[in-house]
């Protein structure tokens, strides 16, 4: 499988580390409560299908990236850079 | 050495200048360069050559490829000895030793052929119906008996002595095969400019050309296939590799390869691997793996000496080799000929041709007659006799009458299945072609195309056009051009297709004899009628009920005959049975050449410290700590065993000075506006109050709550934070920072790098350490106790300017300093230190010290932060801030983390003092049986104390904090430990912290 960077062009997938669901955002913990907390990490859909994941490039330009990816044939549709791809949900 | 009896006189691809001896089972033979194993045993007579999987039968040789089911060998000897090699791929080479497998006592002589005769009990589904009951027998009695009685070859017991290498290759077109179609490809995206690999698992590129007597443009097929190879291998961007399979097609046009660079010779040349396995990433592929011809179902049809008719031309054609000199051929096609025709050219008497179809061309009715061949027409080969080698066959003619006839050889010409396996490695299933009546590609992977005989277009001249075009296509593709250069192709003709006899039944219930379907598992029609019988009719039934296909062959002469007579016991067409996928590897891969170099002690990278020759010059002792080799400990002339060592060194710390290695720690540099802010949010405790120029200690959690690591971060000015992380969390601590920058919080102003081995880092401890450093440690800096306190962190300058930074930080208790200076210098600091140190006897001390000084202060460390404990099971709960949010902090609440009764740090000592304290050793109560209600929590860390004289240990057990001084048993069975303790207070030395300013 092979990912194309943003920054690096296109790479081998062991370059790359696959961290989750890029959907989520993190609550404010000061203002969350605990069951939103586990929503936010422990919820997750897993579809048979499009997917926008986040994936760290830890052997190339270490960014943390948004792939949407097919589940089912890894075929991927869009990499893309962040912060652009993330909003910030928190303060 | 022995002749070669059924050498032909001249002809062949062999060189028959160079003479190989070679052995098989100890028998000394002669073979040629450019033999397979294979064919220089058929050359010396030799056609047994092992025993079948399940019943033990006599095997020979059926193919010329890699389809091979029978001919499995043992080759090498000892530490080298590779089992269920194909014979007819392994290229002899002078020395080569060969053994047959799979049967005792001797390959001749098989006390356990008697599963032959038992042969309906060992019928598909057997083992289901039989070793069911007592459930208690499988693993004590019929597993070890199956296990001895079935089977292949043995593994070498002996560590492989040969290196691997893994390599990585980027190419426009992959061409996967060197035959007509694969070079014609080749050739063409080549002449276009594109840069091409092309792989083929044989030695020598040509493909069938190699063992067809073919004409192409005119001329023979031989001088076309060096005009095109001189031309591939005068192309710059043209990489051609023999003896490489593409085993398996993955993701995004990456392929896997495993290339056979010196198991041709007897052993690998120095520095050369074995085996070398690639990752080739490819823009296109071409799949030119040609076909695979198919057998015949009919009773006997596994006796030595019945063979394909296209290995039969391979063995003639390229290796100047007689099969058998009485041949008969049974075909269903046109196609068969040409072996009657080669077999006849060569030498052999061909006694017989037997087609199973009524009408044939009078072209080659003429041939029957020149070769004088008896030609029975509209009949089908019944069965084959002769047990360990062919002496006969009965053949039943058009009338339904019988006639027996004598030969040595059978040839099965049934047509062929286009080698499609690497179509399906994604998930996608080939197709039904009835005008063929084979499988072609269906779906195919992104990228990847099929030419020639691969797509079901056997004719040559269909090889070498489609070729070319898709060739120029993929080049286009790669936005490459036209390229110039024209290649006559056309070729001779081949007449008309085979119409496939699936099955020839007849003979007399179990008085028949065996026809198999799948030669490596054994599965026979019978077994086949079965399943159907018993209602196991879907294809993937079939495969698991009667093991069809799923021998290391993965079924390549045997599944589309299976898929036939189960088509016919459902009455049912062949395309609406179903087919199953093939999975890489194409043929079997060695794990050795999957591991490349990464095994051993190369498993992964090592890595060592820049101060690791100076503690080999110290005489270190070292041992492997994660990804690390540290400096476990300095033995000193005298000392009996590492204990002493350690105690000597602990004690030098805590009485004078010692100094240690931690330049293994993670260190990140972290600048920008907001690190402050940043920090506030990783850690539990409260960063944007650090002043400039102090270190701090602090706790990172997981978002879940849990520790996830621990350091201490020091500000070296207004926007320049440097963190430490413990060595075995580095990385990982990395990507969680980048995490929460980028994802969680890329509005704040921060930037990280790892800069861990940027630095070479020494903590000097004990009372004298700063006397120490105020050697080392430039004039100008003032590091009294006033101007550079406890957790006091600033950059100075060593040996006249050498940029450093020191903190005043302590892992031992001691007062103590870290001093770190760019790597290249760790040495020199080292020798400064020392020297500097001699006055005050410095002692250098390695990990197992460190542990220990860490252990009497009650510090945790990688034992206890396990990614199962809380800030507040480790006694560090008041750091967790209450005025912030922070990764971690809100999960942390959650009543499971908070309950009074989880196990919390303690300290524990034997009441015993002589006894010896371990990890993992759990708490119960004095008097409480060993169970699991009754476990209290364990023991984490354990060390033996010289200032106590005794050993000690940290662990976590219920209410520790609340139980100081009772008794509890530390029970370990695994090592016979059950020792009485009592709960202590964690910090053992120095409880007050006095030392640290002292």
């Amino acid at each position: 499988m092979r990912i194309d960077c943003p920054h690096c062009g296109s790479r081998d997938v062991q370059e790359f580390i696959y961290l989750r669901d890029a959907g989520p955002r993190r609550p404010d913990g000061m203002a969350a409560t605990l069951a939103e907390m586990h929503v936010y990490l422990h919820e997750r859909d897993n579809p048979a299908g499009r997917h926008r994941e986040l994936w760290y490039h830890g052997s190339g330009c270490r960014a943390w990236l948004v792939v949407t990816r097919d589940t089912r044939t890894h075929a991927v549709f869009a990499v893309e850079a962040l912060p652009a791809s993330v909003e910030s949900a928190s303060t | 050495m022995s002749p070669q009896p059924f050498r032909t006189p001249a002809g062949g691809l062999i060189d028959r200048a160079k003479p190989f001896g070679f052995s098989f089972d100890g028998r000394r033979l002669e073979g040629y360069e450019g033999d397979t194993l294979a064919s220089a045993l058929l050359a010396n007579g030799v056609r047994l050559v092992g025993r079948s999987f399940k019943y033990h039968r006599p095997r020979g040789i059926l193919s010329a490829g890699s389809e091979e089911p029978n001919a499995l060998v043992e080759l090498r000897s000892g530490a080298r000895r590779e089992p269920n090699t194909r014979a007819t791929t392994a290229e002899l080479f002078d020395g080569l030793e060969a053994a047959s497998q799979n049967r005792w006592p001797s390959l001749d002589f098989d006390l356990l052929s008697v599963n032959s005769l038992f042969g309906s009990a060992l019928a598909a589904g057997f083992y289901y119906k039989t070793f069911m009951w007592p459930a208690a027998f499988w693993e004590r009695v019929y597993e070890p008996l199956i296990r001895r009685a079935a089977g292949l070859g043995r593994a070498a017991v002996a560590a492989d002595p040969d290196h691997y290498e893994k390599a990585f290759a980027f190419c426009d077109v992959l061409v996967i095969g060197g035959g007509p179609a694969g070079l014609s490809a080749a050739l063409s995206a080549g002449r276009a400019g594109a840069r091409v690999i092309l792989c083929d698992e044989d030695f020598a590129l040509g493909g069938r050309l190699l063992s067809d007597r073919r004409m192409i443009g005119g001329r023979p097929a031989a001088d076309w296939l060096a005009a095109t190879l001189a031309e591939l291998e005068s192309m710059p961007d043209m990489r051609l590799m023999r003896r490489s399979t593409v085993f398996g097609v993955y993701d995004h046009g990456v392929y896997g390869v495993v290339e056979r660079v010196s198991d041709h010779l007897p052993t690998p040349p120095p520095f050369q691997p074995r085996q070398r396995s690639w990752r080739i990433t490819a823009k296109r592929a071409i799949l030119a793996a040609g076909a695979i011809e198919r057998p015949v179902v009919f009773a006997g049809n596994d006796t030595p000496g019945v063979m394909l008719a296209g290995a039969v031309r391979s063995y003639v054609n390229r290796f100047g080799v007689l099969p058998g000199r009485e041949a008969v051929l049974f075909t269903t096609g046109d196609d068969g000929w040409t072996t009657a025709r080669d077999l006849a050219d060569a030498g052999a008497r061909v006694v017989a041709i037997v087609d199973a179809r009524a009408e044939i061309d009078a072209g080659l009715r003429a041939l029957a007659e020149r070769i004088g061949a008896r030609l029975v027409t509209g009949a089908v080969v019944e069965s084959a006799h002769g047990g360990k080698a062919l002496r006969g066959i009965s053949v039943r003619n058009a009338a339904g009458h019988h006639v027996e006839m004598a030969c040595d050889l059978l040839a099965v010409s049934n047509g062929w299945n286009p080698t499609l396996h690497l179509t399906s490695h994604q998930n996608t299933r080939p197709v039904w072609d009835a005008t063929i009546a084979a499988f072609v590609p269906g779906a195919m992977p992104p990228g990847l195309v099929a030419a020639g005989s691969a797509a079901g277009r056997f004719r040559l001249e269909q090889a070498l056009d489609g070729g070319a075009r898709l060739g120029a296509e993929a080049a286009a593709e790669c936005g490459h051009g036209r390229g110039a250069g024209t290649t006559d192709r056309t070729a001779d003709d081949e007449g008309l297709p085979a119409t496939p006899v699936w099955r020839v039944s007849g003979g007399s219930g179990r008085k028949r004899g065996k026809a198999f379907v799948d030669f490596q598992n054994d599965v026979t029609d019978f077994d086949i009628e079965l399943s159907a019988r018993e209602g196991f009719r879907a294809v993937e039934h079939l495969k698991r009920y009667t093991t069809l296909g799923m021998a290391t062959d993965q079924g390549k002469t045997s599944n589309v005959s299976g898929l036939a007579l189960m088509a016919e016991q459902t009455g049912k067409l062949i395309p609406d049975t179903g087919t199953t996928i093939f999975r890489p590897p194409y043929t079997p891969v060695a794990i050795g050449a999957l591991g490349g170099h990464h095994r051993g002690r190369d498993f992964r990278p090592t890595r060592i410290s820049p101060t690791h020759a100076w503690s080999e010059r110290q005489g270190a002792v070292f041992i492997e700590s994660g990804a690390w080799i540290r400096a476990q400990y300095y033995p000193q002339p005298g000392e009996r065993d590492w204990l002493e060592t350690v105690n000597r060194e602990v004690l030098a710390v805590r009485a004078g000075v010692g100094v240690c290695d931690v330049s293994t720690l993670g260190k990140i540099d972290l600048q920008g506006r907001d690190v402050g802010v940043f920090l506030d949010r990783v850690y539990c405790n409260t960063w944007s109050t650090l002043p400039i120029g102090k270190a701090r200690y602090g706790l990172m959690l997981r978002e879940d709550g849990f520790v996830m690591d621990d350091g201490t971060t020091s500000r070296l000015a207004d926007d320049h934070y440097l963190m430490t992380t413990t060595t075995a969390n580095a990385g990982k601590v990395m990507q969680h920072l980048e995490f929460c920058h980028q994802v969680l919080w890329p509005e704040l102003d921060v930037r990280m790098v790892s800069v861990s081995e940027r630095w070479a880092q020494a903590a000097i401890a004990g009372p004298r350490s700063r006397d120490v450093l105020r050697g080392v440690v430039d004039g100008q800096h003032d590091i009294s106790d006033d101007a550079f306190p406890y957790l006091a962190a600033r950059e100075v300058t060593v040996g006249g300017g050498i940029p450093a930074r020191l903190f005043r930080i302590s892992f031992s208790g001691e007062r103590a300093f870290e001093l770190a200076v760019p790597s290249g210098f760790g040495d020199a600091m080292m020798q400064a230190i020392m020297a500097s140190g001699r006055d005050y006897g410095i002692t250098p001390y390695g990990l197992e010290a460190l542990g220990v000084l860490r252990i009497e202060k009650g510090h945790v460390a990688g034992s206890e932060l396990n990614g199962q404990t809380t800030a507040r099971d480790l006694g560090l709960g008041k750091m967790m801030s209450s005025k912030k949010d922070y990764i971690g902090r809100l999960m942390a609440t959650r009543p499971a983390l908070v309950e009074a009764e989880r196990p919390t740090l303690a300290g524990f000592r034997p009441v015993d003092a002589s006894q010896r304290l371990r990890a993992g050793a759990h708490f119960l109560g004095l008097g409480q049986p060993a169970s699991i209600e009754n476990d209290e929590g364990h023991m984490t860390s354990t060390a033996y104390s010289p200032h106590l004289r005794s050993w000690i240990g940290l662990g976590r057990i219920r209410n520790g904090a609340t139980r100081i001084g009772e008794r509890v048993r530390a029970y370990d069975p695994v090592r016979n430990g059950d020792v009485v303790v009592e709960i202590c207070n964690p910090v053992f030395f120095d409880p007050e912290g006095a030392r640290l300013h002292g």
